[in-house]
């Protein structure tokens, strides 16, 4: 398979003080370590704080850009309360635009435990739940979309192969793969129950 | 992608990153992938925060999907069309099966009489030193079997939880029998549990491999680093790797002690009665969740209960060999 690890290569790109320590390959590790694995509570935050269900991926994707923008100057020390801070800011700006009063958030960070300093089990559960969930992603796609995610992750064919095997163009299997991915992205990391880690 | 309308975004937005990247993903992945192509996608990354969110998490995402190969042959479901040359792999695979099972048969009835069999009982615990150096610990509960042959080295877990520290012996690997799956060693110190069909692996130093020996599926196989932690039941694989502490607190038993840390009551309990035939017993759901520190001795069950009234202030009640703990 094609090497693909553009956070290796174009450091130099990457928007970042000379001198600056954090570099793009840290952002991105700590992200995908630190960040990701809190997205499932990040959505039942959400969802919990803000009625229109259409708007919650714009909201987590204003969530994960505010929150690399300031680990691109500086990573935060304990992501979690970092994470769920800045959403519940963005939620508040959010309400004030549309003049609602935004006071149950405030406490509901308090009820997550999300202020409290404790790094929490969410890493190792997420670990031990992750086959299930990519299990559960693969069940939702839909038939030839999940067979050509198969071939490709899993049976490891090369995108021709699949085409020949699936009787469609090269292209077409490209843009089944892609769906799967965002599939595979959504149930990986949106998923995970909150109600294990807050026991 | 105009980076303009970042503070008010409009509907979608998001979704539209992700099929961006989705995109870009999914042609990095296609094979046909140029430096020019790299540059490219170097170039649309660094553009803003909002493509490197999205394409690092849909990235993350399929990095961690690797973790599916290891489920090869039940994910292959009989509504996906099967071509000639599977059918040729299965061929082999049936022939290969038949050639392992009239093997296994000739193994088991010469190994059977040579197998040295150990057994603990609830609450014991054996050390056992092998010829060759290598030291065998036996928790509670636990049959292990010591094949005899010259020149191999193998056991069988049957039941329970052993720790094996092997000296190493490139020629003659170590290897460990359990129902559907084998460790085999490569120099190491690590524990295997054997819970009715649920198996788990700890290794604790060196490196080892695991692999599913049912003659019906293809081949599943782990290569285990320190700290790694595999939990194999008959359909299924998960690998998780834990700090050292945690390992150190699993193997608590060597020393005789059980190590909770923010470990669930019905946890704990099961863990206690693995080692007591006075067996705890929690009858309420909400209670099995409160969650203990603490270090306790293996057959420290009254100091047990007596944390569990002190400290959660439940009733704690024994009749006969079972002590009833509740609200």
């Amino acid at each position: 398979m094609v090497e693909k690890t553009p956070d290796s290569k174009n450091d130099g790109g990457m928007p970042r003080r000379a001198g600056d320590a954090v570099t793009a390959t840290h952002v991105k590790a700590w992200f995908v370590r630190e960040v990701l694995p809190l997205e499932a509570m990040l959505m039942h935050f959400l969802q919990k704080n803000w009625r229109n269900k259409s708007d919650l991926e714009d909201f987590r994707q204003d969530v994960y850009e505010h929150v690399l923008a300031a680990a691109e100057v500086e990573i935060p020390e304990r992501a979690k309360p970092f994470v769920f801070t800045t959403a519940r800011n963005l939620l508040i700006s959010r309400l004030r635009k549309e003049n609602i009063v935004p006071i149950e958030i405030v406490a509901d960070l308090d009820v997550l435990g999300i202020a409290a300093d404790e790094p929490g089990p969410d890493r190792s559960l997420f670990a031990r739940d992750l086959l299930r969930r990519l299990q559960a992603a693969l069940d939702h796609l839909p038939p030839r979309c999940r067979e050509a995610v198969i071939l490709k992750r899993i049976e490891g064919l090369s995108q021709r192969e699949i085409a020949q095997r699936m009787g469609i163009s090269e292209k077409v299997v490209g843009n089944y793969v892609a769906e799967g991915m965002c599939v595979l992205a959504d149930m990986v990391y949106g998923e995970q129950t909150i109600s294990r880690s807050d026991a | 992608m105009s980076e303009t309308e970042k503070m008010v975004p409009p509907k979608s937005r998001a979704g539209d990153i992700k099929s961006q990247a989705a995109a870009w993903l999914s042609r990095a992945n296609a094979g046909d992938w140029s430096p020019e192509d790299q540059t490219r996608l170097d170039t649309w990354l660094a553009q803003s925060t909002a493509h490197r969110a999205a394409y690092w998490r849909l990235e993350a995402a399929w990095d961690e999907a690797e973790r599916l190969r290891v489920l090869r042959a039940p994910l292959l479901r009989p509504d996906m069309a099967p071509d000639p040359r599977s059918f040729a792999q299965l061929k082999i695979a049936a022939v290969a099966m038949v050639i392992a099972m009239v093997g296994a048969v000739a193994l088991f009835q010469t190994q059977a009489p040579t197998t040295l069999r150990y057994a603990t009982g609830i609450g014991g615990r054996q050390v056992l030193n092998l010829s060759d150096g290598s030291k065998i610990e036996l928790n509670t509960n636990t049959i292990l079997r010591v094949g005899k042959i010259a020149g191999q080295r193998k056991v069988w877990l049957d039941k329970g939880e052993a720790f094996f520290q092997i000296k190493h012996d490139a020629a003659h690997p170590f290897t460990v029998m359990t129902g559907d799956h084998k460790i085999t060693d490569l120099g190491t110190k690590f524990s295997v549990r054997q819970d009715g069909d649920r198996l788990k692996v700890t290794l604790v130093e060196g490196r080892a491999r695991l692999d599913s020996t049912r003659a019906w599926s293809r081949k599943q196989s782990v290569d285990l680093s320190p700290g790694d932690v595999v939990v194999a039941t008959t359909n299924s694989l998960s690998l998780l790797r834990k700090p050292e502490k945690a390992l150190n607190e699993e193997l608590g038993w060597r020393k005789g002690l059980l190590i909770f840390d923010h470990t669930t009551l019905a946890e704990a309990v099961a863990e206690m009665n693995r080692y007591n035939t006075q067996k705890l017993v929690i009858d309420d759901p909400l209670v099995s969740k409160l969650t203990v520190d603490g270090t306790f001795p293996i057959h420290a069950v009254p100091e047990f209960t007596e944390v569990a009234q002190a400290v959660f202030g439940l009733r704690v009640e024994t009749r006969g060999d079972r002590t009833l703990i509740s609200k």
